[in-house]
């Protein structure tokens, strides 16, 4: 058999078009992400079939954490800034500054009105392992969980597209839930939303009937 | 791959005699690869793609006035109370009749599981309470009840509610519980060896 030989070559490749895929994706994950401020405490929620999206603006959020600890958080830099300015003013939290700072560009907060100076001098890590936040309190004698609500509507400059949220957790006992409940209703609010998780409607339930029918 | 000439020499017009080189366009793209893919996973990895979704629940006004509240006919309405461990417990009607509530059927214990479990319950109550007629002649409507028991989770709360939007339920309430029913429960609890 002759000798073949084999022409030698090279080993570069062209990585143009490789390099085009890769910024194309990089660009769209960039523009795709969206920051979230460290939230305090990591919830779980429970999954239901509504596919109502939850809103970006015009939120109050209460998280509620498996231990029944309530943290309120609201969006919008500017409204979160004249809340605690009205808070501190009326409350006489003794807030600098530095601590309204940080409520503003910070996300939820879940402490009495006591302890709120104490928290919001803390950093994100720092308050992650901190005990101070045992939540909001919402007792029938002092529920601040009322006013804060009732603070954040009037921030909100009683906006009519304003949604109420419970993002709770799945080990949240109830008797919290209805006790939030229960504020919101003294606050004449009926209107909730429940942050849930996107499942699937189980197949022949009337749900997914319907579904299929219109559309 | 493309070098590039770093040396001072070349490239320089004033050189007399050596043409300058023509120089490859050609780059070395490798850091540059290197660079954008470890940027990519590092926002596929920090992107939540998913957004939570919300679940509506509107909760009726307090209400004094006899006439504004609404009334539930015993044959129409379906209890369902939620216990400690996952556990769920219904009954038909609203335990108003003692005969009723004295049969030791009458106060049932179920699960969430998707077959056999309480959706398969409130289904045949659906049909059942649809077969009967109003005073008008209309299919009457079944009303689920729901009430919560201390031990129950968030979880077990919002499951109930998607099992009513799964099963197309339009009219229910969540109500507190009474003592008779944690009665019931704690009972229950005690012969089903629910700890």
């Amino acid at each position: 058999m002759p000798k073949v030989k084999m022409p030698r070559k090279s080993t570069l490749i062209d990585m143009t078009a490789m390099c085009d895929v890769a910024f194309l994706l990089l660009t769209f994950f960039m523009l795709a992400t969206k920051f979230k401020p460290d939230e305090p405490v990591a919830v779980v929620t429970p999954s239901s079939i509504n596919t109502q999206l939850l809103p970006d603006s015009d939120v109050i959020l209460l998280t509620v954490d498996k231990d029944g600890r309530v943290f309120f958080s609201m969006d919008g830099q500017p409204k979160r800034k004249q809340l605690i300015e009205d808070l501190n003013t009326n409350f006489k939290l003794g807030l600098g500054p530095a601590e309204i700072r940080n409520f503003t560009i910070g996300s939820s907060v879940g402490s009495d009105f006591k302890n709120l100076k104490q928290v919001l001098n803390l950093s994100a890590d720092q308050r992650k392992n901190s005990k101070v936040e045992t939540g909001i309190p919402m007792d029938s004698t002092n529920n601040e969980l009322a006013i804060w609500i009732e603070y954040a509507r009037s921030a909100q400059g009683n906006n009519n597209k304003l949604k109420y949220c419970i993002k709770a957790d799945n080990e949240t006992p109830y008797p919290v839930i209805k006790r939030i409940l229960d504020t919101f209703k003294e606050k004449k609010i009926q209107k909730l939303n429940l942050v849930t998780n996107l499942e699937s409607k189980p197949a022949g339930s009337a749900a997914a009937i319907f579904e299929a029918e219109h559309q | 791959m493309a070098e590039m000439d770093t040396s001072s020499k070349g490239g320089g017009k004033h050189d007399s005699g050596t043409k300058s080189k023509k120089l490859s366009t050609r780059v070395d793209m490798t850091p540059m690869v290197d660079l954008g893919f470890l940027l990519i996973t590092f926002f596929m990895l920090t992107t939540t793609m998913s957004k939570p979704k919300t679940m509506d629940l509107i909760m009726p006004k307090d209400t004094e006035k006899q006439e504004e509240q609404n009334k539930v006919k015993e044959s129409t309405a379906l209890t369902i109370l939620l216990g400690k461990k996952n556990q769920v417990y219904y009954y038909e009607g609203l335990a108003q009749d003692p005969n009723a509530s004295s049969n030791p059927d009458f106060f049932k214990a179920t699960s969430f599981a998707n077959t056999g479990g309480i959706r398969d319950v409130i289904i045949k109550k659906r049909d059942e309470v649809a077969r009967l007629r109003n005073f008008k002649g209309e299919p009457e409507d079944v009303v689920v009840i729901i009430k919560a028991d201390d031990g129950a989770t968030y979880q077990n709360f919002v499951d109930l509610l998607d099992e009513m939007a799964i099963n197309r339920i339009q009219r229910y309430a969540t109500v507190d519980i009474s003592d008779q029913d944690k009665q019931w429960i704690k009972s229950t609890e005690a012969s089903n060896g629910i700890q």
